[in-house]
Order: structure tokens, then sequence, then C-alpha cells
């Protein structure tokens, strides 16, 4: 990969005037990735922030081929695009390398999107999905997904005497993408710049379907403030609730492993949407979040071929 | 775009044909802080443009340098800040 002022030297595939969040961490994830493309690209998108706010009619912040169908359907719809790609080649009426490229944000990937994401890791075409994923649907206001970790505030997972946030814990997208057996599966953040373009270039460069999973924070639905988007996506990582690895061809490798593993609280205290777990009340869900950040934390790292120091 | 189009002026299916053409759009109203730069502090590391949502740093690629920010579109959010690590090298201010 090259380095950062190479990278800047690529163009501009995502401009200035989009009207994402100030602080917003999906556009840093789709400038990184984007710049990882060393051949033209043409995206899809599902619906989502990212899709709404970069493109409100007349305008389009994206420099490149860019099609928005429906909220459930970017693989489908890339696929389609790469399938026509395909035959063009065939007949001899483009030469040109292109990527494919779909992002779609938790809600268009965990749940909305999953049956077409499904169909097509297993059609095997040559793509890039990526995930931007920000744990809620974020877009209508922050209601919950299957990506909203336990005890989330969301505004349909509300806090009170009754409920103390989201009761279920998020399910493990990447682990799925992975059953697919497709030939890349990563977990990345924007926090890393290295690691994020690492994989964004092995994404674009594998011959069938690849998956990233970007956690990306949105200071709005998190409750924290703009400025500390990258801390925040860090600490998920140094507290081990969203490791950094990548499955090549079913090869399991930890590319980032934290010099000390962090408490979970370390994370959940600097977000708006956990403040209530820390009331006497909520404190067990606290420990019931670590023990499964532990649990979950042993089993990739047996799955890497770590041995526990 | 200064005013609407009727609906015959527009390209069938609302397609947008213009590439990239948001940037006619400023969002540095949207600013209530701006990062300040102190060239001399400056490591030319290029976190800040690397981290920026809004493609808001202004670099000469070829040179290697961190020129300043655009504040036509800097929303002001500070990340540059937070992610450089040249202490000093870009302070956050109120907008007056």
């Amino acid at each position: 990969m090259p380095p950062l002022k190479e990278l800047a030297k690529r163009p501009e595939r995502l401009t200035s005037g989009h009207r994402l969040c100030a602080g917003c961490g999906a556009p840093i994830a789709i400038r990184l990735i984007l710049a990882a493309a060393d051949k033209p690209v043409v995206a899809a998108n599902a619906t989502g922030c990212l899709e709404v706010s970069t493109t409100i009619f007349p305008y389009t912040a994206w420099n490149i081929p860019w099609i928005h169908s429906a909220f459930e359907n970017a693989a489908a719809t890339i696929t389609g695009v790469e399938t026509m790609y395909r035959a063009k080649k065939k007949r001899g009426e483009i030469d040109e390398d292109i990527y494919f490229v779909a992002f779609g944000g938790d809600g268009g990937t965990y749940d909305i999107g999953l049956q077409s994401l499904s169909g097509a890791w297993e059609r095997g075409h040559r793509f890039v999905y990526v995930c931007y994923n920000n744990e809620a649907y974020m877009n209508t206001g922050i209601q919950r997904s299957s990506a909203t970790p336990l005890g989330a505030w969301t505004t349909t997972s509300p806090v009170g005497k009754v409920l103390p946030g989201k009761t279920q814990w998020r399910k493990n997208l990447t682990e799925i993408a992975v059953a697919h057996d497709i030939p890349y599966v990563a977990q990345s953040v924007p926090s890393n710049w290295r690691d994020l373009t690492l994989k964004a270039e092995k994404a674009f460069h594998t011959e069938g379907p690849a998956f990233l999973n970007v956690l990306a924070s949105c200071n709005r639905g998190w409750r924290h403030l703009p400025a500390d988007t990258l801390k925040v996506n860090q600490l998920a990582v140094d507290c081990c609730i969203w490791p950094l690895y990548e499955v090549e061809n079913g090869e399991y490798r930890l590319t980032y492993k934290p010099r000390e593993k962090k408490p979970v609280e370390e994370w959940l205290k600097v977000q708006g949407r956990f403040q209530h777990l820390f009331s006497p009340a909520y404190r067990y869900l606290i420990d019931e979040f670590q023990a499964y950040v532990d649990r979950e934390w042993e089993r990739l790292l047996e799955k890497c071929g770590e041995t526990k120091k | 775009m200064s005013e609407l189009k009727g609906w015959k002026e527009l390209v069938p299916g609302g397609l947008i044909v213009e590439a990239g053409n948001a940037k006619e759009y400023k969002t540095g109203d949207w600013r209530t802080e701006k990062p300040e730069l102190n060239p001399e502090k400056c490591i030319h590391c290029f976190f800040c443009w690397a981290y920026c949502p809004d493609n808001a740093v202004i670099v000469d690629a070829e040179a290697g340098k961190m020129l300043a920010f655009n504040y036509d579109y800097c929303k002001g959010c500070g990340i540059c800040a937070a992610a450089c690590p040249a202490k000093g090298a870009i302070t956050m201010v109120p907008e007056r």
C-alpha cells in the first residue's frame, strides 16, 4: 500500500460539499477506501445517511459513476452492473479494468439488504461490499438495528424503568460473510488509515466477492463530541469490541493486537448512549457486555492461531 | 444552480449528470469553531488530510506539503486537530 502522500495524488472520488454531519465517521472510511483503488471504480449505494447526504438533488458528491436503487438491493444492483460489464468486455466493447463497490450502512447490510448480499456472495461476482457500520438506523433518527450492541439507547430501544436500552447482542455479520466462503473478508476502522487502506486494496484486488465491515461512529447517535470520532472508534478496537482481522481464503489473521486489552467500560463511558449502564440498576449489563466481548475475543484469537500470552 | 428547473428541463429519471457538483454547495457556514494552522509546527504527515470527513484540507501532494484548510467546506468538527501528532500545529478557535 502506498503511503498517504501517494494516496493524496489519486483522484478525489468523494468531493467536499456533501451534507453528512460534522465529524461523521462514514466519509472518512469511504474516502480512504476509494483512495486505495488503483483503477477506476463504479459504486452502488444502499439507502442510508451516505446515500441521501451525498446526493441531495441537484447535487452529487460522487466523482465516479454511482447508482442507488433501493434499500435492500445494493448488492444486487452492483452485481447487475458488474455482469453487464463482463458481457461488454466479452464482446470487446470495453477493455478497461474497473472495480465495483457497494456501500451500505448497517441497516442496509445487517438487516434489510442481507438477502441480496448473500445471493451476490453465493453467485461469486467480483465486487467489494463495504458496510459502514454505525450500529443503528441513524439516517431516520437513531433506531436500533441488528448491529446495535447490548445496552445501547436508541429511540426504539429506550431506557426507562422497563428497558435498559437494547436487550439483545448484535449479530456477527463478519462471521456470516466468512460462512459464505468468499475469498476475502475483513473488519476495520477509519481511525487506522493504514489498516483500512491495506484491506481495501486487498479487497479491490480480490478475484471474487470481498467484504469489508468498517465500524464508523455516528456522533449524533452514539452521543459523543464530533472531534472524538477517531478516539471512540479506536477505543472499540483497543477494548476488543471491534477486533481488526481479516479472513483470506478461509485463513484468519489478526491485523492489530492491542498492546493492552482495555476494559469495555472505557468505550462505554465516552458515549452518551451507554450512560445509563453506569447507574447501579443496570451495572450488571456492563459485566454481561464484558463477558461477551471476552468470549468472542478468545474465540477469535484461537481462530487466528494467536496463543494467549 | 441558481434557480430550480422545470420538469421539462431536467434529465429523465432525475439523473445528476455532472459528477462531483456538490462542490458548488458550500458547507463552511455550518462551522462554529475553525481549525487554525501553525505552519511552523506542521510536520506534513497528512493525517489531517486522511481523516478529514469533508476533504477540506488543501495539500500539495506532489511536493508532499500540507498547505491550508478549505474554509468553504470545513464543518469545524475538529477531527484534524484531534488526529494531529504535532502539538500546536492545529488549534480549534471559535468562529467569529
